[in-house]
């Protein structure tokens, strides 16, 4: 049995130590906003925050995240308005959709790190989330005008 | 009372539809769309409802896989209802033909569904006009719905279309010939920026995806399909692949009968109570198999036979004046081959469904294309009629093509039957790189000769490729009217004489579409042979490709014996040559064509192409440092797609059709050696990032009034050979073969 903190939640696990992190959010714990992408963290859907930094969930076993804090885009924001949500609803980036979670969780890590941002930042910081939509143009302009906000 | 089977609206429907392509009295009960229908009080048709308390049903019968027809077909009927937005809900339809075709791909949602979803909705705003001029005792005239409610134009009379849903209810459906529809002028949300009906539920996480479906008591199944298309299970031990926790059981699936289709694969599937222990278990099966017929295909090898075959004379499919007198006459010839290999759709979301089968009904949570097909080949799968099969559409994490190929579906469907519970296939994302049905891999062929000014007098084009029929029917090799339409057997190039040949290929591997289809190495061999001949003829290439289409006009291609299927009928839709030209012109314009000032080492590219009925011009410009590295500082694309509902999301297809063409051009590449594809995930088989991806895309719509075209595709064929014509204006490397990757370009 582990202890996991998920979104400032306790929830205990008696599965497989090994499971990962993104398989436990989306199958027992019903957390189903982190997506299932490629499995080998290399294309970013699954991405979650531990102890506030982006990570891939899908590579994490479960048994790693023990004693961490936990953020999916169920506990972003108490509101549901951080305001990178606010910058993708204002420049309507997602087209499908499946990533744009993934992306979210990750420019909210980057965000934390890089306040403000420059083209660069976002290349280095974005280049793991893959968006075979190609929203990437709306992705970055919406970053940049989340920093605007914030400052 | 059963509105939607009263006749009045069976008449609407099938004004609407066309006889027969609405099945009277196809129920299937209980169902998101229905349910909501039923509840109701007035629903005129089977697209839209309005409830006492004023919400309006419409009902979504296209699937949403991010080009934004969930909303966009609504909205239209919405607009000409006189609908508040903000009052309108949306209903996901379930697979019935009732609703007309269902088959969200090919770039028709908008274009094929226009004037139904007007007609529903002028229907349905006269008749609250009339409800509310009985009430009123006045003429209808002067009864006028504005945003939700009916005005009485000489009073300040008004009724909600709540109020007056019930009377309306008891009206008949006015015909066709009496409906008046609101003027452009008069659009409410049609050409204005609406956003997508998800889009709050997307940012948020809740948005549910295949992915995302969820039954109680479901079990989650991960199936080892045979390595080798056409292989079969001969034995398999799965006595380590139980022992891993939460694993309950081994189900091998049937290989299919040939010809393939939409058949599951066969293969052995692991049943575990979580997708981890499915996936994990599922590795630690010993399956023995038999590889079967395809085992022999390499395909560097077959590369070399389509190659073989594209420099000999093929089939002709289409021929004016003759060419070979044309070419004996030429000042100078020139030739070129290209090549484009296979590519997979690799949608974010892999293949995903949950099915229940119980009591002879299959109920599915499918983010399928095509839920219509999903329930023929749920009901071939497992025996029963296809009434029984409830086919619920979710959002889709990407389709591309890929998920109008309902395999995925029946797999589920079939292991529901056996275990007698609801049962998840997720596929890993290998799954879907090494089951896909691949793009095909194209050789092709260019000749022209040219007169002492470098224009053409003669041209001949071959295209050589494994056919998509070739996975539906038996020994079928060579290319369909349909592919060689995609942009080979239709350009509208202005050449005395010129002919369109077509070798014969045998295929290997399940062949399929993918966005914008055959157009892509057609439009790459096309849009890149006339850029050849320009900078051999030391032309700018906008200008020499403006003299290569020729003047103004539509092009006859019946009369140069072309079986020419076009995309929609042909005099609504008719291969315009001027409207080709004019976003050529208004692309060279806006991207500064010629008269922008470059740094070292960028250089501009333009390609041109009709496909999906949608005309598009695109300029790229590439940088190439020193070191031959290539980025895209900017594209810009010129659209006439005709008559568009939203310009913002046309705007976003546009620019997600220049990351998808950037992909395919610099990086897609599936190879198979001795029958099993190479690659796996997005390690090795890599799409484009946001450090790869064009800085900026600008997308300049044509306005216009004439037919809705398609969006979601056409931004995707000329942006290879755009690219590939920039890279040879900055490098002086000519860019053959796809994908760029790997060749030295400095």
């Amino acid at each position: 049995m582990i202890t996991l903190k998920i979104n400032g939640a306790q929830r205990q696990f008696d599965g497989d130590p090994d499971m990962p992190l993104l398989w436990y959010l989306r199958d027992v714990a019903g957390l189903t906003g982190s997506k299932f992408g490629c499995g080998i963290g290399q294309c970013g859907a699954c991405t979650v925050h531990q102890d506030g930094v982006a990570i891939r969930s899908c590579v994490t076993p479960v048994r790693t995240a023990v004693g961490k804090e936990i953020t999916t885009i169920e506990g972003l924001s108490g509101s549901g308005d951080h305001p990178l949500q606010k910058a993708w609803a204002a420049l309507n980036v997602p087209q499908c959709g499946y990533c744009q979670v993934g992306q979210i969780m990750q420019a909210a890590s980057l965000l934390k790190t890089k306040p403000k941002p420059t083209d660069k930042d976002i290349d280095d910081g974005m280049s793991g989330n893959i968006c075979r939509c190609g929203t990437y143009q709306r992705i970055r302009a919406a970053i940049h005008m989340a920093a605007k906000e914030k400052a | 009372m059963n509105r939607i089977e009263n006749s009045s609206r069976r008449s609407f429907l099938r004004q609407a539809f066309g006889a027969g392509a609405f099945v009277l009295g196809a129920r299937i009960l209980p169902t998101p769309a229905f349910a909501a229908l039923e509840t109701a009080t007035f629903s005129p048709n089977v697209f839209v409802g309005i409830k006492s308390d004023g919400t309006v049903l419409i009902v979504a019968h296209r699937s949403e896989m991010g080009t934004s027809s969930r909303t966009m077909v609504p909205l239209i009927l919405a607009d000409e209802m006189e609908a508040d937005w903000k009052r309108v809900k949306i209903e996901q339809a379930i697979g019935d033909e009732k609703y007309g075709d269902q088959n969200t791909d090919g770039s028709h949602s908008v274009r094929d569904f226009w004037s139904v979803m007007q007609e529903c909705g002028a229907s349905a705003r006269q008749m609250l006009e009339q409800a509310a001029a009985n009430q009123w005792k006045v003429p209808v005239s002067e009864c006028k719905a504005t945003l939700h409610q009916v005005v009485h134009t000489t009073s300040s009379k008004k009724l909600g279309f709540g109020e007056l849903a019930a009377a309306a209810a008891k009206l008949p459906v006015p015909d066709k010939s009496k409906l008046v529809f609101k003027k452009k002028a008069e659009y409410r949300y049609i050409g204005k920026d609406i956003p997508v009906y998800d889009l709050a539920d997307i940012t948020h996480g809740k948005a549910v995806f295949g992915m995302d479906a969820k039954v109680d008591g479901m079990v989650y199944a991960s199936i080892e399909h045979p390595p080798v298309f056409g292989g079969k299970v001969m034995s398999f031990d799965d006595k380590e692949a139980l022992q891993v926790k939460g694993v309950s059981r081994t189900v091998e699936i049937p290989a299919f009968k040939p010809p393939h289709g939409f058949q599951p694969l066969g293969g052995v599937a692991v049943i575990a109570d979580n997708t981890w222990a499915a996936f994990q278990s599922r590795k630690k099966l010993k399956i023995t198999w038999d590889p079967g017929p395809n085992a022999s295909y390499t395909s560097s090898e077959y590369k070399k036979q389509l190659q073989a075959t594209a420099r000999k004379p093929g089939t002709v499919v289409r021929n004016v004046g003759d060419v070979d007198k044309g070419f004996a006459g030429a000042a100078k010839t020139m030739e070129a081959e290209y090549y484009v290999p296979h590519l997979a759709h690799a949608p974010m979301e892999p293949m995903v469904t949950v099915a229940d089968f119980r009591d002879g009904k299959c109920t599915l949570w499918a983010p399928t294309q095509n839920p219509q097909a999903v329930q023929d080949t749920v009901a071939a799968a497992v025996g029963i009629d296809k009434k029984n099969v409830i086919c619920n559409v979710t959002l889709l994490g990407g389709g591309f093509g890929r998920k109008s190929k309902p395999d995925y579906c029946a797999e589920a469907a079939i292991l529901s039957k056996q275990l007698g519970k609801p049962v998840k296939v997720v596929w890993t994302r290998e799954d879907d790189i090494h089951f896909d049905y691949y793009h095909a891999v194209a050789a092709l062929y260019m000749k022209a000769g040219v007169d002492q000014k470098g224009k053409p007098v003669a041209w001949l084009q071959r295209s050589v490729f494994p056919s998509i029929f070739s996975t539906f029917a038996p020994g079928v090799k060579a290319g369909s009217a349909a592919e060689l339409g995609m942009g080979f057997t239709d350009t509208p190039y202005d050449i005395p004489n010129h002919r369109v040949e077509n070798g014969e290929a045998v295929n290997h591997v399940r062949i399929g579409w993918l966005r914008s289809v055959a157009n892509i190495y057609h439009a790459f061999a096309v849009c890149s042979f006339a850029d050849e001949l320009a900078n051999a003829a030391g032309r700018d290439s906008k200008d020499y490709l403006l003299e290569l289409i020729g003047p103004p006009r539509l092009v006859d291609l019946k009369a140069q014996g072309v079986d020419y299927p076009n995309m929609g009928p042909i005099e609504k839709y008719p291969v315009d040559a001027g409207r080709l030209r004019k976003v050529i012109e208004l692309v060279a314009e806006k991207s500064g064509w010629g008269k922008r000032k470059l740094p070292k080492g960028h250089a501009l590219g333009i390609a041109a192409h009709r496909s999906f009925l949608s005309y598009i011009a695109t300029v790229v410009e590439v940088a190439v440092s020193p070191d031959g590295k290539i980025s895209i500082p900017r594209v810009d694309t010129a659209v006439d797609a005709g008559m568009i509902v939203s310009p913002d999301r046309v705007r976003s297809q546009f620019e997600g059709a220049a990351v998808f063409g950037a992909s395919l051009a610099l990086m897609g590449e599936i190879t198979a050696t001795a029958g099993k594809i190479d690659q796996s995930n997005f390690n090795n088989y890599p799409v484009l990032r946001m450090s790869e991806a064009p800085l900026e895309t600008h997308v300049y719509i044509v306005e216009t009034d004439q037919p809705p075209a398609g969006v979601g595709e056409p931004g995707v064929p000329p942006f290879a050979p755009a690219l590939c014509n920039a890279i040879f204006k900055a490098t002086g490397k000519r860019i053959r073969e796809l994908p760029i990757k790997g060749q030295k370009l400095v």
